[in-house]
């Protein structure tokens, strides 16, 4: 059993299992941190921008994290465990002849789609008149200046997927439902299981009939608006796999909610405008609930709250139908009936307008102060880039960042100098390693196997030996581009037995409860099923030429010496030997068993655990004798 | 007793025997026997029960083995305890074995009914009140009364088997009360039988394997030394404090907790101190309890008055022995200057504090909690170790938020356990906060208020913790040292203030009420202490923080209103209000706070924010506030209008509090306006008088006040009749009661008196001329409302009389309701 990593990134993770008979991809995210090493694309030509010195418009374009470590089409399914880490998914199953299957649940697919519409849109309505890629020329790249110089891997870096290849990968994929077992050519079966991270996503269970391989990936127990987390069902793993824990470990969502609340209030009270550079889907949800019940106490009732996304109405309502994923709470909204998030009520009242993006209806309707969403949190394409050069000059503004993914430091390099204040609130609802250490001990797996970063402290904080993964026996680390070999091996493999078969056994019982049976039979063995079935009768004598052939494939069925079992007692053995006329005998341990010697006879009986060796000089009538005195403390069957 | 009880009682009686009668209140038998109790202490037992023979035939009934409630069986035997309490009535009793037949084993204790805890406990308590004469003794040791005793201390209901180690403390002092001149020795034959039998019982426990048992022998003597400090005492720790050096060998030592009250109540006990005994014992329970268990014993010894320096220098090193690990897990590097010396981190102590995080949060917060108690103490240890103390607590918070850099393995793995724990927060910001009373060197100083604006800044701060931050940053700026030779922050202060404020901002809109009210409280201390100095006041006005405190007026919670009410009052009063001083805004064009807050009194659905109101406007009255001083009468007449409509008592008290200020200022003598001294006050010359009477009335005072005399809230009813009485006593000799009788407006005053008596308010009412006022003043007898008023609300249904017909009327109607079933 093995793991191929393909993503050192341990929240956009990319492995590849091989269980069985079956390849298996767990995620394909999309590391797009390599976009900061490019301009911000602009929807209106930017003066600025294009005049930085030593910086060139270049292809705004991401980047593929993954080496040649597995040839792709080879790859049998793969799952997604939630929408953002299925963002590389046209890079995986086109142009690469992969002939898969990918299992998701339907809010994944979905949003996931709504994301990567979003991000073809962002670089598609920008087009380039020429693109460059000599610069990725590892002789041209040392020349170039730093940090890009720097860069590493960057020939692996791709142009943007376009959105026939989007719709081509998605349609590749199968809705799953949580907890639905799905078999996977008989070998494995594969389930997934609710995660309380987002919409729709799953942890998976990958098991045989013997063993079990969990896959955790971006899970959640904070009570946000998702399906509680189902941890009971990750128990008894031999392995589990444990990706995508929170980025910020030291910042307690709750906190930086309400830190993101108070700034938000303080910068619209002094005639200010706040940008939150956001993904269309996920923690905006959680943002604009607490923002509904935040703005009445906080008097900012008549400050408009404008999301501007080409995906933002579709995400704003496909989140209202998805009320089977939705927590406890927000299901029983759905029955009474009202709609489980309150952003419609914001909708409703004119407080949250949404837009495709900033040209239309929105300059018309633009008011300020006022606070915007819009994409994409690198701010290197999308319309808050717009946002960014419009609002930048004043110190009254604030942009806040709220999505980890990025370094916001360098999101904000190309726009310095910068007056507008800054705020780092980063939420990220995953898992903690406090909350790691307890579901590690309620579920008990036999091996844990986690990305490397997640078995030392941050580099930053290296005192901190409680942000990495503790647990007993230490966990098995992986880092980009390696292959583990998962540190379990399969011992058994069910097989059935056809009932005549079955029928025909005669069991002995050779020690109270254990009984044992030989069998005959053939091995039938189809879609990794194996069946026993009674052997076929010997071949007619009178079959002609043509049934000759099929009775050579016919096995030798030869008389079967009997099977023995049960050990021998080294005392009573002796008394026997004795009894019958041997004398001289001398015994020695071994470490294995003990060396019966008979010295007048030249002969050594050699008793070990799991054989019997008889040593005498071409004595044929002696050992014969010996063998016999010898079975008669063994059990024959 | 009174006689109409003498005649309900035995009816009463009748239905307590009754066991088809059930009694369905126990607090009504409670209450029975805190009358008898009464009674029999102010009379005669024996008189009582012959008068009354209801009594005696109560008790003899309950003698028959019959159904009653297990209430009426616990009542009946303490009421006989209470009764036998007189040696003469015991004697009476005695006479037809009625003692020996509740209290001996043919009584309850060998019945069904001594399952229920309430008769073991009624028997118990029966006993304690019995025992206090020596034919009790006998009676006791006669009736085998003392073995079910010791049996009791081991009762499953902890109320009985507490009685019952107090009852043998009891009985053990009472044996040994004739013995007192004599001084017994702590040989075992010098002693009383009885006593002899308790103390045999009570070494043989502390000799017992069993660990409950030993604490229950702990108990009885803890007691013993607690409440006796006879002689004798002392040959009982003689005798018996070899047995308790003993427990000490044990590992782990049984029953600590019980151990340590022992050896606190003896060293407390002032027969006992002089005993050198008892200091070895108690250092040697020092160095063998657990750091968690040696703690409370070392505060106890450290509290005591007396005791020999080497125990106090021991006790202090082991209470700050998990304080010190801390800093020495903290320390860059070794040594630990300034600790007392032996005062080192020990290796049990690291032990306890790493072996799992709720033992090291107990320690640590039962540590600080108690360095905490001894701080503020005039026998705490000295030297004080200020700065060591003040190093760990902020060891301990660097700990908590993760900011703690440790180099050494226990640093580390102490920031592991402590790391976002709230307790300890809380708890190191309670003890740094109490450790403000001390100075300490500005170096460390500068770090306190860092890690304090580190936990102010915090997202992750728990508002809980937030709000103990804010208490301690305010303690510690009163506590900073102010420059020579002016009255302004020191510098270091007013650094900390720049880098708050900002937090502060954030704080007052964080979306978390209880921080938002914790920053407006925080607000209104530090303003009231700084609002009239220059360096404060141009940090505050160049912040937005003002301006948020004035738009958290309208704040959706009331408690937030409230504070932000309370903070403005004081932010205007020292002309601190957002835009006063900004150029931006010329005078005319602020709104007046007055009338915002007039809005909150009249229109607010909550009380908080309204008493708040109330509680500012007393203030810029009494202070002289500038909106307030433009036209107090007619500032003081809209106040009072609005008051008196609100549904809020404490709102109308306030303004009578208010109207109480305006009396006094307008009569001229604000100094001794407490109607409460004796004093009389000076009487106004009769000019100003009248001016002022005028004036009174003309804000309305005289009618808030009269209808507030009638009010149905007694408190604002008796603030009303002082307030009166006040201006009364100063306006004594104005005017003649036989001119002002015949005035036609006397007879308006008089006939609005008598509607706001009957209760109908909030009728319009013409204009009360002064003279009018002052003679129905004169005609109230306020002295008589003001001796009414003072009793409490059920004095009249409080008396025994009123009780007996209460349970009577009860049964009537249980036997009524049963009669209804047929």
């Amino acid at each position: 059993m093995k793991l191929y990593c393909l993503s050192g990134h341990p929240t956009l993770p990319c492995n590849v299992l091989k269980f069985k008979s079956t390849t298996i991809m767990l995620d394909c995210g999309l590391d797009m941190t390599s976009t900061l090493n490019f301009l911000p694309l602009p929807l209106v030509q930017s003066p600025r921008l294009s005049n930085l010195p030593g910086w060139s418009l270049k292809d705004g374009n991401v980047f593929l994290d993954k080496t040649e470590l597995i040839d792709l089409s080879t790859v049998d399914v793969i799952l997604i465990s939630n929408y953002h880490c299925m963002m590389a998914l046209p890079y995986v199953t086109e142009h690469t002849g992969f002939t898969g299957t990918v299992y998701a649940t339907e809010p994944t697919v979905q949003i996931g789609r709504l994301l990567m519409e979003e991000l073809v849109n962002f670089i598609e309505r920008v087009p380039k008149a020429q693109s460059a890629s000599l610069w990725k020329n590892k002789d041209i790249q040392r020349l170039l200046p730093s940090p890009l110089k720097d860069a590493v891997d960057v020939s692996t870096w791709r142009r943007c997927y376009t959105m026939q290849e989007v719709n081509s990968a998605l349609s590749k994929i199968q809705l799953v439902g949580y907890s639905q077992k799905i078999e996977l050519f008989g070998a494995v079966q594969v389930t997934p299981l609710s995660s309380g991270y987002a919409l729709g996503s799953s942890n998976w269970i990958i098991q045989s009939h013997y063993e079990k391989v969990s896959y955790v990936s971006g899970s959640s127990l904070l009570t946000t608006h998702p399906q509680p987390m189902d941890q009971a069902s990750l128990k008894n793993s031999d392995v589990l796999v444990l990706t995508g824990l929170t980025q910020i470990p030291t910042a307690n969502p709750d906190g930086m909610v309400g830190e993101f609340c108070s700034n938000l209030a303080l910068t619209v009270r002094n005639g200010g405008n706040v940008l939150v550079p956001c993904y269309p889907s996920g923690v905006i949800y959680d943002l604009l609930e607490c923002l509904y019940q935040y703005i009445d106490s906080a008097g900012l009732s008549s400050i408009p709250f404008y999301f501007i996304s080409p995906v933002a109405n579709s995400s704003l309502e496909f989140s209202q139908i998805f009320a089977e994923w939705l927590c406890h709470n927000k299901q029983t909204k759905v029955y009474l009936p009202e709609p489980p998030f309150p952003h419609a009520e914001l909708i409703q009242t004119n407080k949250l307008k949404h837009y495709p993006s900033i040209h239309g209806d929105f300059s018309n309707d633009f008011r300020q102060p006022c606070v915007v969403f819009t994409g994409h949190p690198s701010l290197r394409f999308g319309d808050v880039v717009h946002f960014m050069e419009l609002w930048g000059k004043s110190s009254l503004n604030t942009v806040i960042f709220t999505e980890p993914d990025f370094s916001y430091l360098e999101a904000l390099a190309p726009y310095q100098p910068l007056a507008m204040k800054c705020i780092y609130c980063p939420i990220d609802t995953r898992l903690n390693f406090i909350q790691v250490s307890k579901l590690l001990k309620e579920v008990q797996p036999l091996h844990v196997v986690c990305p490397e970063q997640y078995t030392q402290p941050p580099p930053a904080q290296s005192h901190r030996t409680d942000l990495m993964i503790d647990c007993q026996p230490p966990p098995v680390s992986y880092r980009r581009a390696e292959v583990l070999t998962l540190p379990f091996k399969r011992r058994y493999e069910k097989i059935e037995i056809m009932p005549e078969l079955a029928d025909s056994l005669v069991p002995m019982e050779i020690k109270p409860g254990i009984s044992l049976a030989t069998v005959s039979a053939v091995l039938h063995t189809k879609d990794n099923k194996h069946v026993l079935q009674p052997p076929p009768r010997p071949a007619q004598p009178t079959g002609g030429k043509k049934r000759k052939r099929a009775s050579d494939d016919i096995p030798d069925c030869k008389v079967l010496k009997p099977l023995l079992s049960g050990s021998i007692p080294v005392e009573q053995f002796v008394q026997t030997l004795e009894k019958h006329g041997f004398s001289d005998i001398k015994v020695e341990d071994t470490t294995k068993g003990h060396i019966v010697l008979l010295q007048e006879a030249e002969t050594l009986i050699q008793i070990e655990e799991d054989s019997t060796h008889i040593i005498c000089d071409n004595d044929e009538v002696l050992r014969v004798r010996l063998r016999d005195l010898v079975l008669r403390f063994l059990q024959k069957f | 007793m009174d006689p109409e009880c003498s005649k309900l009682l035995p009816a009463l009686c009748a239905v307590l025997a009754d066991p088809r009668q059930p009694v369905a209140d126990d607090t009504c038998l409670e209450k029975l026997l805190d009358w008898f109790k009464t009674v029999t202490e102010a009379g005669s037992s024996v008189l009582l029960l012959q008068e009354n023979p209801c009594l005696v035939e109560l008790l003899f009934q309950v003698l028959k083995p019959q159904d009653l409630s297990s209430g009426v069986l616990s009542f009946s035997l303490r009421l006989a305890g209470i009764l036998a309490a007189q040696e003469n009535c015991f004697q009476y009793l005695q006479q037809g074995e009625l003692l020996r037949g509740l209290f001996g084993e043919s009584g309850p204790l060998g019945r069904a009914a001594w399952t229920a805890p309430t008769v073991r406990s009624g028997w118990i308590q029966g006993l304690r009140s019995l025992a206090q004469h020596p034919s009790a003794l006998h009676f006791l040791v006669g009736c085998g009364a003392l073995g079910t005793i010791f049996s009791l201390q081991g009762d499953p209901s902890l109320f009985v088997a507490s009685a019952a180690g107090q009852l043998l403390a009891h009985v053990l002092a009472l044996c040994m009360r004739g013995q007192a001149e004599e001084h017994p020795g702590p040989q075992a034959s010098d002693w009383p039988t009885c006593a002899q039998q308790i103390v045999d019982h009570v070494e043989e426990s502390l000799r017992s394997a069993d660990s409950p048992q030993v604490t229950q022998a702990l108990n009885v003597l803890s007691t013993t030394f607690g409440h006796c400090h006879s002689p004798w005492t002392q040959a009982l720790w003689v005798r018996l404090s070899p047995l308790v050096a003993c427990l000490l060998e044990k590992d782990p030592v049984p029953a600590a907790h019980s151990l340590v009250d022992l050896l606190l109540s003896a060293a407390r006990s002032p027969v006992l101190s002089a005993d050198c005994g008892l200091w070895e014992t108690l250092a040697q329970t020092l160095s063998h309890l657990s750091c968690t268990q040696a703690g409370p014993l070392a505060l106890g010894v450290l509290k005591l008055q007396a005791c020999p320096q080497t125990l106090r220098a021991q006790a202090f090193g082991v209470l700050l022995q998990p304080l010190a690990c801390v800093l020495e897990a903290a320390a860059q590097a070794p040594g630990l200057p300034g600790l007392p010396a032996g005062t080192t981190g020990d290796s049990v102590v690291v032990d306890t504090l790493l072996s799992s995080k709720s033992a090291c949060v107990g320690l640590l917060c039962q540590t600080l909690a108690h360095v905490e108690l001894l701080q503020p103490m005039p026998q705490r240890p000295s030297p004080w170790p200020q700065a060591p103390l003040l190093g760990a607590a902020v060891a301990v918070l660097r700990f908590c938020n993760g900011s703690a850099a440790p180099t050494s393995d226990v640093g580390g793995r102490l920031c592991v356990i402590l790391v976002g724990c709230v307790r300890v927060q809380r708890a190191a910001l309670d003890f740094l906060g109490t450790l403000a009373q001390g100075l300490g060197p500005q170096e460390l100083v500068t770090q306190v208020l860092a890690v304090l604006l580190e936990y102010l800044k915090s997202p992750d701060s728990s508002p809980t913790v937030l709000k103990k931050a804010f208490q301690a940053a305010l303690r510690w700026l009163r506590s900073s040292p102010k420059p020579s030779g002016c009255c302004d922050m020191d510098p270091h202060s007013q650094q900390f203030l720049r880098e708050l404020l900002p937090v502060l901002q954030k704080r007052l809109c964080s979306p978390c009420w209880e921080v938002r009210d914790s920053g407006l409280e925080f607000l209104t201390q530090l303003t009231r202490r700084w609002g009239g100095q220059a360096g404060f006041r141009h940090t505050l006005l160049a912040s937005e923080v003002p301006e948020l405190a004035e738009q958290l007026l309208r704040d959706p919670e009331s408690y937030v209103r409230a504070s932000a009410v309370n903070a403005m009052g004081q932010l205007s009063s020292q002309g601190l209000r957002a835009t006063s001083a900004s150029p931006e805004y010329p005078g005319g064009q602020q709104k007046s706070l007055l009338l915002d807050l007039l809005h909150i009194l009249s229109a607010d659905s909550e009380g908080f924010p309204r008493r708040a109101v109330m509680q500012v406007f007393t203030e810029w009255l009494r202070d002289g506030h500038a909106e307030v001083a433009e036209d107090p009468e007619q500032f003081v007449a809209r106040v009072l209008q609005v008051a008196s409509q609100d549904l809020d008592w404490e709102v109308r008290a306030q303004g009578l509090e208010l109207a109480l200020v305006f009396l006094a200022q307008t009569l001229g003598q604000p100094a001794s306006y407490c109607p409460c001294t004796m004093a009389p006050p000076e009487v106004a010359p009769p000019g100003r008088l009248a001016q002022a009477l005028q004036a009174l009335c003309r804000v309305r005072l005289f009618e808030f006040a009269f209808r507030a005399l009638f009010d149905c809230d007694r408190p604002v009813a008796q603030k009303s009749c002082d307030l009166l009485l006040f201006l009364r006593a100063r306006a004594a000799p104005c005017g003649n009661p036989q001119d002002a009788g015949s005035s036609p407006n006397v007879a308006s005053a008089e006939a609005a008196l008598q509607r706001w008596r009957a209760g109908q308010q909030g009728q319009p009412q013409e204009d009360l001329e002064p003279e009018a006022v002052m003679a129905v003043l004169r005609s109230v007898d306020l002295e008589g409302l003001r001796g009414a008023l003072a009793e409490s609300s059920d004095h009249v249904e409080k008396s025994p009389r009123s009780l007996l017909q209460d349970m009577l009327a009860t049964v009537g109607t249980l036997v009524e309701n049963e009669a209804d079933c047929y």
